[in-house]
């Protein structure tokens, strides 16, 4: 078997655990999208053209609101930033690379097919076909999340409107969150951006999203920093 | 703005965050500063809270805190079984099974 194959076969070995996790994801946001009132076309489409699981939850959110167009991209790009560490954190391994895989790798590089890969990289090294792996892992996960999405979409055509369904989100974004309340300047943020959501809720255009998040992502930002200066004095 | 465009644009930035580091660090031009690396932290809690807090707390557009509103209890549900159980599934499912049981008794 050559080293391609073998690399590939690794990245898809790496990702099943993974995989398990992804696939009841795949299939609620398939049924929240139908849901929230995407068209089949349009919530099937998402998983490829964003292909990115929070915000593909977010925008259905805010879709679900009535929230305008251009609020939801700027929000897809606040909640997607974290993506350019990931681009930030592999670039020296593939810097090699020639500009088509560049692309290709970088379409297929979500929170799931870095967590591994950078593991891989950093237990291996730079191989000649290591960023076989990451090929691997993203095709496994992007194959996965647009048969889970169809999956749920198929099934979300049979839940009665009366299950309250739309209140699963706010529920998965609860399970999304508190697992990173693991310190106080991360408490800060989030109550503070929430408060800020509440008092802020009228403005227009669903403005007070993108105000509340900014205020909670500055006074975690700057908690931290006041914690780690009275640290060094 | 249509949801198609809508879509174009964030799968377009997507790719275009997780592509622009890959593309110009390989030219050793650019390196994300300490500060908004830390900032990059915070994103997640700052705007799902800001996502959650009106769903739980606003009905209407009006804030009620009373116990006639269901779903910031079952929210308060949610959040207990997150906060012990760290299993997403689990907290989807307890919540709305929550919400279900509240609304029928309420």
């Amino acid at each position: 078997m050559n080293q391609q194959i073998q690399n590939f076969l690794a990245g898809i070995r790496a990702e099943i655990p993974l995989l398990i996790g992804v696939f009841p994801f795949g299939m609620i946001y398939g049924a929240l999208a139908l849901n929230a009132g995407l068209s089949t076309a349009a919530a099937q489409m998402m998983s490829s053209i964003v292909f990115a699981g929070s915000a593909q939850f977010i925008t259905t959110q805010l879709v679900h609101e009535a929230t305008p167009g251009l609020v939801i991209v700027l929000t897809i790009a606040v909640v997607n930033l974290r993506h350019m560490l990931y681009s930030a954190s592999l670039a020296p391994y593939l810097a090699s690379l020639p500009t088509r895989w560049k692309v290709l790798l970088s379409y297929l590089l979500t929170d799931e097919a870095y967590a591994p890969t950078i593991l891989h990289y950093e237990k291996e090294g730079t191989t000649p076909y290591a960023h076989w792996f990451l090929l691997g892992a993203g095709c496994s996960l992007w194959s996965t999340w647009q048969v889970s999405t169809a999956l749920g979409i198929f099934l979300g055509t049979a839940i009665p409107e009366s299950w309250s369904l739309d209140f699963a989100l706010p529920l998965t974004f609860i399970a999304m969150v508190v697992p990173v309340l693991k310190n106080q300047p991360a408490i800060a943020a989030a109550l503070s951006a929430g408060v800020v959501a509440l008092v802020a809720f009228s403005l227009p255009y669903k403005l007070g999203l993108i105000l509340a998040a900014l205020v909670g992502i500055l006074v975690g930002t700057i908690l931290e920093q006041r914690k780690s200066t009275r640290g060094i004095l | 703005m249509n949801i198609w465009l809508v879509m174009l644009l964030g799968g377009l930035i997507t790719f275009g965050m997780r592509f622009s580091l890959i593309y110009l660090l390989a030219e050793g031009r650019f390196e994300i500063p300490q500060t908004i690396r830390r900032a990059l932290h915070y994103v997640p809690p700052a705007v799902l809270s800001a996502i959650i807090f009106p769903e739980l707390f606003l009905r209407d557009g009006m804030l009620d805190v009373s116990l006639e509103n269901t779903r910031l209890l079952a929210g308060l549900v949610a959040i207990l079984v997150a906060w012990f159980s760290k299993n997403t599934l689990v907290t989807i499912i307890v919540g709305m099974v929550a919400l279900f049981l509240l609304q029928f008794f309420f």
